[in-house]
């Protein structure tokens, strides 16, 4: 192999100090989030405890924060569910042109691309103008849909234009029906995809703020209450809970990764005998 | 730019998209139209529901007017007269657009030397997966908290304050670390950066290796390479990561409120001032600005890139 040019050096130096820039902040806070009983938001340590996790379940140092995850979790889960199933009728629809796609697109990139504030405001409206109640789980859904599911679509727009047509050609031939193709050719071979929709649609909604600002109603999800925190809190347990919520984050992340993983393995061997003679 | 490069590089790196049908029997294709609707109809909902619905009634009640308590039905031009009236708005636009650019700028700059670095100069697929993984994780966490992060980082006795007193560098605690136009760029340029890694590392890895070699075998530096073959093939990529950014920072309200400690303005804390007064009229018309602006801007962007080509 060739010898590394000089410009690796320079640029993998700007890749470590992105890397650090990218991730110091949040390992700070981590640390500081042990800080000790007398600490405060900065350096130096006082002491080291697990004071400020132990005020987290404590109502009055911190408020509703363990309903507000709560919702934020079930919401987080909706979110996913209806994104991934939304995500992947609109990529099979859009692999055909039908009438009126065109137009139907430029909306998926219109949802994209208008500010957040945007449609919170314009959800809020409608529901206090038409007399609905302002929930989490239908104005707020339905708000945060509107930035899932264009990351879905998108997803599966490129997942669609890599899949190759001669599989469904097979099964088609083979006498599968419409819905038998999609069932046991389509579904299974785009499984991995679906997974990282499912992340996106989870996590987007689990940390997602401006869309739900004005349509939660009066119970907040974890991200408002964090919010809400940083005006009135001033110590380092809002660091402690910036702590969990990105560990939980995580954990999520890690799992679809782990999924990932062994879903690539099992198939590694389920098709290891593929295009062998019977 | 020489177009056949370009071909080459989209024919040699992406399937193509539009492929000749299949031919079809003739039952499948009255059904057409009616499969891909029934297949649309969940995504179309949400969207008439929850976009279209809500932009609409934004416009409406951009023309209502306001009581200290309710909205009130009505057709005047009060709300657009006094916003585009008002020096106030025309100076928030202006930071609003000073921020995306500088923003765009930064993380063009930054963005772009990192998916260069990932996708030329890592050697071994499992290390480029691992380092791409590594610089999108925190898309998947809390954009607020990424924010509270920096306070420790830029407080007046904060670890940048200490560490550039100790050394010598200053004597007295800088104030704008924290709280300033510097914080709130610093925190866009955070949040925003792997919006623009992710499209040019996914364009940049579509690019013909071959095209380096032939350009390096007729001479070219690394940096003509880079000048006249990377930098054209990647701009799709850059386009794409332009689109998220701008429109990103354009509709901010909570990075601007938070960083510059409620000092500083842009289009998005118009509104939710407005909204915090129950002032929804004002509000809406103030969206109905911000939704022009963005239109335009993007409007323009996407006749430079194709979206659905470079997925």
């Amino acid at each position: 192999m060739d010898p590394r040019p000089r410009s690796f050096y320079v640029l993998a130096t700007v890749f470590g100090l992105f890397l650090l820039f990218l991730y110091g902040p949040t390992i700070t806070i981590a640390i500081l989030s042990f800080q000790g009983p007398e600490g405060g938001l900065t350096f130096p340590m006082r002491g080291a405890s697990l004071h400020w996790f132990r005020d987290l379940f404590e109502q009055q140092a911190v408020g509703d924060i363990w309903g507000s995850f709560g919702r934020s979790l079930v919401l987080g889960l909706l979110v996913m569910a209806t994104t991934v199933v939304v995500s992947v009728m609109g990529g099979l629809a859009f692999r055909k042109r039908f009438r009126g796609s065109g137009l139907l697109f430029q909306l998926v990139i219109a949802s994209l691309v208008i500010p957040s504030i945007l449609v919170s405001l314009g959800v809020g409206l409608i529901f206090t103008q038409a007399g609905l109640p302002i929930h989490w789980a239908t104005s707020g859904f339905g708000a945060q849909l509107t930035w899932t599911l264009p990351f879905g679509l998108l997803i599966m727009f490129a997942v669609f234009n890599r899949f190759d047509p001669a599989y469904e050609e097979a099964a088609r031939d083979g006498g599968a029906t419409p819905w038998q193709t999609v069932r046991h050719v389509v579904l299974p071979i785009i499984a991995p995809s679906l997974l990282g929709v499912g992340l996106f649609g989870f996590t987007l909604s689990y940390d997602e703020f401006a869309r739900t600002l004005l349509t939660s109603g009066s119970r907040n999800t974890l991200p408002l209450e964090i919010y809400g925190m940083t005006t009135n809190v001033t110590t380092p347990v809002i660091f402690a809970l910036g702590t969990l919520t990105t560990v939980f984050s995580l954990l999520v992340i890690g799992a679809f990764l782990l999924t990932l993983r062994i879903a690539a393995r099992r198939r590694a061997r389920a098709g290891s005998d593929a295009g062998r003679a019977v | 730019m020489p177009p056949e490069t370009l071909s080459l590089a989209g024919s040699a790196g992406t399937p193509p998209l539009a492929r000749p049908a299949a031919p079809r029997r003739a039952s499948w294709r009255g059904s057409r139209h009616l499969t891909g609707w029934l297949l649309a109809a969940p995504l179309a909902l949400v969207l008439a529901l929850f976009l279209v619905a809500p932009i609409a009634m934004i416009a409406v009640v951009s023309f209502w007017t306001a009581t200290e308590f309710s909205i009130v039905p009505a057709f005047s031009l009060e709300n657009y007269q006094f916003l585009l009236g008002s020096g106030v708005t025309w100076r928030v636009l202006l930071n609003t657009v000073k921020y995306a650019a500088i923003t765009w700028a930064i993380t063009l700059t930054l963005g772009f030397t990192v998916a260069y670095f990932l996708a030329f100069h890592v050697r071994s697929q499992a290390w480029q997966t691992a380092l791409f993984l590594l610089c999108t994780i925190p898309f998947w966490t809390s954009n607020i908290i990424r924010m509270i992060s920096w306070i420790p980082f830029l407080g007046r006795e904060g670890i940048a304050n200490s560490a550039l007193l100790s050394w010598g560098v200053i004597d007295q605690p800088l104030d704008w670390l924290l709280f300033s136009d510097f914080s709130v760029i610093l925190a866009f340029v955070h949040l925003y950066t792997l919006f623009m890694v992710v499209p040019i590392f996914n364009t940049m890895m579509r690019i013909d290796r071959r095209l380096l070699e032939a350009a390096s075998d007729a001479g070219a530096s690394g940096l003509q390479t880079l000048r006249h073959v990377v930098l054209p093939l990647t701009r799709p990529g850059i386009m794409i990561g332009t689109i998220f950014v701008l429109t990103l920072v354009m509709g901010d309200f909570i990075t601007v409120r938070f960083m510059s400690g409620s000092q500083s303005a842009n289009v998005g804390r118009l509104i939710q001032n407005d909204i915090g007064l129950l002032q929804y009229p004002s509000a809406s018309a103030t969206s109905v600005l911000l939704l022009i602006v963005t239109l335009m801007v993007i409007g323009v962007l996407l006749r430079l890139v194709d979206i659905r080509k470079e997925l």
